[in-house]
C-alpha cells in the first residue's frame, strides 16, 4: 500500500450556510471525470437497455416531422420560408429534441440520483449537467439525418454553419437554466413530475417549429427571442438553411435569457443544495 | 503546524420528522401554507403567542459534538442504532450540512458509507470500477493504476466483462468492496460496511483495514463489532441521543458502552417502527425473568431464563397455528442460537388474542457476552411481525457447569454439557483411566 503524502494542502471547513451561496465552479472543474464518467453511464446504460437503441435518437424527431408536414405543412399551408415544408421543421426539431429531453431528464434527474446524493459528496451541479450532456449522441445522429435530408433536397449549408456549436451551446443552456430550476424543485415538490410534460408540449408550440417566426411583425418578432428556443431555432435554420432573414436580434435576447435563466438556475440549485441528502 | 486533521466543534444537527407521507410536499400545499402563514403569525401575535415555526416535530441527531483527531490517529465510532454516528459521518464527509456548529478537516477525504454506490446492474465489472471509484473520489488515471489489484482482490477475474447483474450477490459485493479499498485518501470515513459478503471476506476487510490504519492513514470507523473497534482503532468515540459521552482508549469506552446497553431500556416494542409483517399478532413486549419472576437485563451464563413475550392480535379474535421464534446474535452479527417452539413440539394451535409467550431455557448456553434478539412471529403460515435486534441482553459468566468455575469470555459462543474422560488400551477392551466431567455433580 503507497504511503500517503505528507503534503496536506487542501483544507475543508463545513458550517451551515444560510441564503445565497457561490457557485463553486472551481470544485465542478476538479469533479470534471465523475461528470464524464455519468455522461458516459447514461449513454451506456441508456442504449443497453432498449430494443431500438441508438435508432429512438433519429425516430422521435423524424415522426413528428412528418406529422407535422402532413397537419400543419400540407393542411394546413402554413408557410415555411419559402423550404419544402419538411426539412423547415426537421431543422428545427433536431434541437428542440436536444433540449425537451435534455428538460425532461435533467428535472428528474435529482429525484433518479437519490442514492448517490445520499451516500457521498460530489459538486450536485454534475447530475442535471451530465444528464443533458448525454444527449449530445442523441443530437448528432439526428443532425446526421438533418445532413441527409440536405443533400436530399439538395440545400447547401450558408457559411453561418460555423455557428453551430454556439447554436447547440445556447440550446444546452437553455436546457440546462431550466432544468436545474425544474430538479431542485423536484427534490421538494415532486409535481415537478406532472408539470415536465405539460410544459415541454406548451414549449413546443410557443417556439416557431411549426411555423416560422416572420409570421409576428416587429418589434414582436424580436421579442419573441424572449424564448430562448427561438432563437435557437431560427439560427439553426439560418445556418442550415439559409432562411433569408439573418436573425441576430432574435439571438441576442435569447442568449441573453438563456443566460438569465442558466444564472438565476444555478444560484437557486445551490441554495437548495443542502437539503438535498436530507429530503430525496 | 498542529497536528491536528479533523476539528468538530459543537456540530449539531436537527431534523424534521414526520410520518413518511410528509417527507414531500405538493406545490399545492406548501402555496396554501405560504399564503395561510402570514394571516395565523398576525394571529397568533394578536392573541399573544410568541411567534414560532410551525409545530413540527424536530429531534437533534446530533448535538454539540465537540473533539480533535490527530493525524494517523484510527478512532472508532460507537453507539447504539439512531445514536447520531451516521449523521456525523454525513457531516463530516459533507453530504449533509450541519445544523450547528463547525468543522475543520485537512486533508483529502475519502467517506465510504455503503459498498457500491452507483454501481449499474446493466454494466459489466470492468465498467462499474471506473464509475464507482470516479463516484468516490478516484481520479481515472489511479483507477487505471489500480485495476488489476481490484479485480484480484474481488476475485472476479472471469466475470469482469460480464454484467454485474448477472453476478452472485457475493461477487457484487466483493467487487464493490474492493474498489472502495483501494481508496488511498488521508482521512477515511467508513460507516458500518464490513458487515457485508461472507465469513472469509469479511475477515479480508477487516485485514485490508488494518493495513490502512497502520498505512498512517487517518481513519474513522463506524461499527457494531466490537472486536473490529478494539484491535484496530486507537481511540473510541461513544454517542448517545446524539451527544459525544465518552472519548478515550477503546477498552474503556466500550465497556462504557456495554454497559450502558444492558442498563438502558429500549424503545418499547410496540413503538418500534421497524418491523415486518401483516400485523395480525403484534410483539408489544419483552422481558427476561427467573423462575421466581424477577425480572432482569443482565443474564448469567448458565443460569435459567424465562423470556416473556408479550403480543397482541389485531383484533379479539382468537389467533390460529402460531409459529414463534427467537434468533440470537451476537456483536459481529454471526447468528448464534435458534429457539422455535415448531422444532421442540407444536406451533401454537390456538391462543387468546392478547397475552404472553414465554420461551424458558434451563441452562442458558451463551458464553458471557453481548447479544442481540430477533424475533419472528408467523400466524397461518403468513409472516405476522418480525423485528430485528429487538432486545439486547448483556451475558455476564456464571457457573454453567456447575462447578464453581467461570467460562473465559470471547472463547466460542456456546457452551455444552459435556464429560471429559482418558481411556487407556487393554487386552480386553478399553477401560477408563480417568474421568472429568460435569454429571457427577448433577
Amino acid at each position: 500500500m503507497p504511503r500517503v503524502s505528507n503534503l496536506t494542502t487542501q483544507t475543508t471547513i463545513i458550517r451551515p450556510t444560510e441564503g445565497w451561496v457561490s457557485l463553486k465552479l472551481h470544485e465542478l472543474w476538479e469533479y470534471r471525470e465523475l461528470l464524464y464518467f455519468l455522461t458516459w453511464r447514461d449513454i451506456k446504460v441508456r442504449y443497453k437497455q432498449t430494443v431500438l437503441g441508438a435508432a429512438w435518437a433519429i425516430i422521435q424527431p423524424f415522426f413528428t416531422m412528418v406529422v407535422f408536414s402532413l397537419f400543419f405543412g400540407k393542411l394546413a399551408k402554413i408557410p415555411s420560408d419559402g423550404i419544402p415544408y419538411p426539412i423547415f421543421s426537421y431543422a428545427a426539431l433536431v434541437p428542440w429534441t436536444f433540449f425537451a429531453n435534455g428538460l425532461t431528464q435533467s428535472s428528474n434527474s435529482l429525484v433518479g440520483s437519490a442514492g448517490l446524493i445520499k451516500k457521498v459528496y460530489f459538486p450536485r451541479l454534475v447530475v442535471p449537467i451530465s444528464s443533458i450532456l448525454s444527449g449530445v449522441i442523441d443530437f448528432v445522429l439526428a443532425f446526421i439525418v438533418l445532413l441527409g435530408m440536405m443533400l436530399f433536397y439538395g440545400i447547401v449549408p450558408t457559411v453561418a454553419v460555423v455557428c453551430l456549436p454556439l447554436l447547440l451551446l445556447l440550446a444546452l443552456v437553455t436546457s440546462l437554466g431550466v432544468g436545474l430550476w425544474l430538479s431542485a424543485m423536484n427534490v421538494k415538490f415532486r409535481d415537478v413530475r406532472y408539470v415536465v410534460p405539460f410544459l415541454t408540449q406548451f414549449w413546443l408550440f410557443a417556439t416557431p417549429i411549426a411555423y416560422p417566426s416572420s409570421l409576428l411583425p416587429e418589434p414582436w418578432r424580436t421579442l419573441y427571442g424572449l424564448n430562448p428556443m427561438t432563437g435557437v431555432v431560427e439560427g439553426f435554420r439560418w445556418a442550415m438553411l439559409g432562411t433569408t432573414t439573418t436573425p441576430s436580434p432574435i439571438l441576442l435576447v435569447s442568449a441573453m435569457a438563456a443566460t438569465a435563466l442558466l444564472i438565476s438556475g444555478a444560484y437557486y440549485f445551490r441554495r437548495m443544495e443542502k437539503t438535498f441528502a436530507d429530503v430525496a | 503546524m498542529s497536528d491536528t486533521v479533523i476539528r468538530v466543534d459543537r456540530l449539531s444537527k436537527l431534523y424534521r420528522i414526520g410520518r413518511p407521507e410528509d417527507r414531500y410536499k405538493t406545490l399545492r400545499e406548501s402555496i396554501a401554507a405560504a399564503m395561510k402563514a402570514p394571516f395565523r403569525r398576525a394571529a397568533k401575535l394578536l392573541r399573544g403567542h410568541p411567534y414560532c415555526a410551525a409545530n413540527v416535530e424536530t429531534i437533534w441527531a446530533l448535538k454539540n459534538v465537540t473533539f480533535e483527531v490527530k493525524r494517523g490517529e484510527v478512532i472508532g465510532i460507537i453507539g447504539r442504532n439512531g445514536a447520531g454516528k451516521t449523521t456525523l459521518l454525513k457531516i463530516l464527509s459533507r453530504i449533509t450540512e450541519p445544523t450547528e456548529g463547525y468543522a475543520e478537516i485537512r486533508g483529502r477525504i475519502g467517506s465510504l458509507l455503503e459498498v457500491g454506490t452507483g454501481f449499474h446492474p446493466e454494466l459489466t465489472g470492468r465498467e462499474n470500477i471506473y464509475l464507482n471509484g470516479a463516484i468516490l473520489g478516484m481520479k481515472k488515471e489511479e483507477i487505471e493504476r489500480k485495476f488489476d489489484d481490484i479485480v484480484a482482490f474481488a476475485e472476479v477475474e472471469k466475470f469482469i466483462d460480464t454484467p454485474v447483474k448477472h453476478y452472485s450477490s457475493g461477487m457484487y459485493v466483493r467487487l464493490a468492496f474492493a474498489v472502495a479499498a483501494h481508496l488511498e485518501p488521508e482521512i477515511l470515513m467508513v460507516d458500518e460496511v464490513l458487515a457485508v459478503g461472507d465469513a472469509a471476506f469479511q475477515k479480508k476487510c477487516l485485514g485490508q483495514m488494518g493495513e490502512v490504519a497502520r498505512g498512517g492513514r487517518t481513519v474513522l470507523f463506524v461499527s457494531h463489532n466490537m472486536a473490529a473497534i478494539e484491535s484496530l482503532c486507537s481511540r473510541a468515540i461513544l454517542l448517545k441521543d446524539g451527544q459525544l459521552v465518552e472519548n478515550g482508549l477503546p477498552e474503556g469506552v466500550i465497556q462504557q458502552y456495554l454497559v450502558d446497553l444492558s442498563r438502558k431500556q429500549h424503545v418499547s416494542l410496540g413503538n418500534r417502527m421497524d418491523r415486518q409483517g401483516n400485523g395480525r399478532l403484534r410483539l408489544i413486549g419483552i422481558s427476561l425473568m427467573d423462575s421466581t419472576d424477577k425480572q432482569y437485563s443482565t443474564l448469567a451464563t448458565g443460569q435459567e431464563v424465562k423470556i416473556v413475550i408479550e403480543y397482541e392480535g389485531q383484533d379479539t379474535d382468537s389467533l390460529n397455528n402460531v409459529s414463534m421464534a427467537i434468533g440470537f446474535y451476537d456483536i459481529r452479527g454471526q447468528f448464534i442460537l435458534y429457539c422455535e417452539n415448531e422444532m421442540v413440539g407444536s406451533r401454537f394451535r390456538h391462543i387468546p388474542s392478547r397475552g404472553k409467550m414465554v420461551c424458558s431455557i434451563d441452562r442458558l448456553p451463551l458464553s458471557p457476552g453481548m447479544y442481540y434478539l430477533n424475533l419472528y412471529c408467523e400466524v397461518n403460515d403468513v409472516l405476522a411481525d418480525w423485528i430485528q435486534r429487538a432486545y439486547e441482553i448483556a451475558v455476564v459468566p456464571g457457573d454453567f457447569f456447575g462447578t464453581g468455575k467461570l467460562p473465559p469470555p470471547r472463547h466460542g459462543g456456546l457452551l455444552a454439557p459435556h464429560d471429559w474422560a482418558v481411556v487407556c488400551p487393554r487386552e480386553n477392551g478399553h477401560e477408563i483411566h480417568e474421568k472429568s466431567g460435569s454429571d457427577g455433580e448433577q
